[in-house]
């Protein structure tokens, strides 16, 4: 098929964009293996850039893995369960409280953190724990899980099943764990990427709440652009790139899936 | 029938509930009483008017944001329509590529608008070499420009291309059998058709470059951004009243923003520049 010059137009001006953001980041990564980035790639291939970021923030990548994993705790402990009142409450009550859930990723992280910090600053052994970031991060990242769930539930027909399970006599917590968390799964999974994603990310918010002996990935980022040569700051963010990328494919991997079972589905409505 | 069984319920949102209500909504209540407790009291929320520094960082960050916010859409309409229109080899790969900055970090964004276009950037280099001097955008209201930019075109992408996919084809093919030039049909059938995707992306943008903070930190340009303003008088300033006061102002904005793009598209991207 002959294609219309305006395909080429739009096409040369969607690379355009694309380049925008993808060159970038290319650079980055170039940046963060290249002796001197100045000279260019001539100047030769090298991890040494790496290795000093290692022994220089190795505990920011462990700190921000631990913060993810107890984030993702918390959420799959109050999320899941919020989510499944939610939808078993339905109607006007379930919007109001999901718009409140809401709340924390509509206001900026950094009000947030201002008055997280005006509230309970004043407990010296909390404001310098990790478990101050924690907090800032299970707020921030609670919406989505349970969003996510919610999504998921509303469009099964779990309330049926539950009610046929109920019908013969299972107590609710065998409901629970064996018919609306097994029609739930797609919603956790696809929450719990994104809530390790968002935690590892998290700057806005991070940034007020951390103390000098407890920095994140993201607030050592910050740190190395400010003050250390483009290189380290370069190996830094690929070390970063390395972390996120995997759970961003694998949300895509997940999204492509759940859209493929939906196709499948009309088309077998239309037959 | 189960019968309904709401103080159930209501039990298993109580953990998510105790925690909003004393580490959001209790702090939150405190930021705003401490936002009235400057010299003058409740009228301290006027100071983003009295004050010139504040007001001056309010007009430049709306300002900003409504830029950013006209050219994503412009540049996602056009993107996001041509990729739902055509699938054609590799189509697939560049919407990953197009959607992949969005869980990258402000800060990073802010490096990579460094990398582009700051003293030893790519576009520096190509300058210098086409005509003799570097061309350095990264640290002035050109480098938030492009770095909002960078952040906004992925969210808006997605949600224009929800939006588009959506669309009727048969409704442009009766357009043009009905003689209707393609300039017409973009005007009068795609564009109304695409209107609440459109107002719905452009709050979230506009949003989410209200309320920007790391890519203007690791930028750290002479031009202060209203987050930037906030961080400024809370830790170098120590005007707590002043900080409090502004971040509830900015939280306003950015919530009724997105208040109008849910109740347009039912869903809303996360807002982290």
């Amino acid at each position: 098929m002959r294609r219309p010059k305006i395909f080429y137009g739009q096409l040369f001006f969607t690379l355009i964009v694309c380049a925008f953001l993808i060159v970038p980041a290319i650079l980055s990564a170039l940046a963060g293996v290249t002796e001197n980035f100045f000279v260019g790639l001539k100047s030769g291939f090298t991890f040494r850039w790496i290795i000093e970021v290692w022994e220089l923030y190795s505990e920011t990548i462990y700190l921000s893995l631990l913060i993810a994993v107890f984030c993702l705790i918390i959420n799959l402990f109050i999320g899941v369960l919020a989510a499944y009142s939610l939808a078993r409450i339905g109607g006007r009550t379930a919007r109001i409280v999901e718009e409140i859930i809401v709340l924390p990723v509509a206001i900026p992280g950094l009000a947030i953190a201002l008055a997280l910090i005006i509230m309970y600053g004043g407990f010296r052994d909390f404001r310098t724990s990790w478990l101050f970031i924690l907090v800032g991060h299970v707020l921030y990242t609670l919406p989505f899980m349970v969003r996510s769930v919610l999504a998921v539930l509303t469009s099964t027909n779990f309330k049926i099943l539950e009610e046929g399970a109920a019908s013969l006599g299972a107590p609710f917590w065998h409901r629970f764990i064996n018919v609306v968390l097994p029609n739930a799964k797609p919603g956790i999974l696809a929450g719990s990427l994104m809530v390790i994603t968002l935690s590892v990310g998290e700057f806005n918010l991070t940034w007020m709440l951390h103390t000098p002996m407890t920095k994140t990935l993201p607030v050592g980022l910050a740190d190395s652009y400010a003050s250390m040569r483009l290189e380290v700051a370069s190996a830094y963010t690929l070390v970063f790139f390395v972390m996120i990328v995997p759970l961003l494919i694998a949300m895509q991997l997940l999204a492509n899936s759940k859209r493929q079972t939906k196709n499948l589905i009309q088309d077998e409505d239309a037959h | 029938m189960i019968r309904r069984e709401y103080p159930r319920y209501f039990l298993l949102i109580l953990p998510a509930a105790i925690i909003f209500t004393t580490f959001f909504f209790v702090p939150m209540t405190r930021l705003a009483v401490v936002g009235a407790t400057g010299d003058e009291g409740v009228a301290s929320y006027l100071s983003i008017i009295q004050t010139p520094r504040h007001f001056e960082s309010m007009v430049a960050t709306v300002l900003l944001s409504i830029g950013v916010t006209a050219f994503a859409l412009v540049i996602s309409t056009i993107a996001g329509l041509f990729l739902v229109r055509n699938r054609f080899r590799g189509s697939e790969t560049l919407v990953s590529l197009l959607t992949f900055p969005l869980a990258f970090p402000g800060v990073v964004i802010g490096f990579m608008i460094i990398l582009l276009a700051g003293r030893q950037g790519l576009i520096g280099s190509i300058s210098n070499y086409l005509i003799g001097y570097k061309v350095v955008l990264a640290y002035s209201m050109w480098g938030l420009f492009l770095g909002y930019l960078y952040f906004s075109i992925p969210r808006v992408i997605l949600t224009i291309m929800a939006a588009a996919e959506k669309l009727d084809p048969a409704l442009e093919e009766a357009a043009q059998s009905l003689g209707a030039s393609s300039w017409e049909v973009i005007v009068d059938v795609i564009l109304p058709a695409l209107k609440p995707g459109l107002i719905a992306s452009g709050a979230i943008c506009f949003a989410t470059s209200m309320g920007a903070f790391g890519t203007a930190f690791t930028l750290a340009t002479n031009i202060d951004v209203l987050p930037m303003t906030i961080y400024t008088e809370f830790t170098l300033n120590a005007n707590f009243a002043g900080a409090a006061s502004l971040s509830i102002i900015l939280g306003i904005i950015t919530w009724i923003a997105l208040l109008l793009a849910r109740s347009l598209s039912g869903s809303t991207v996360a807002a982290s520049g």
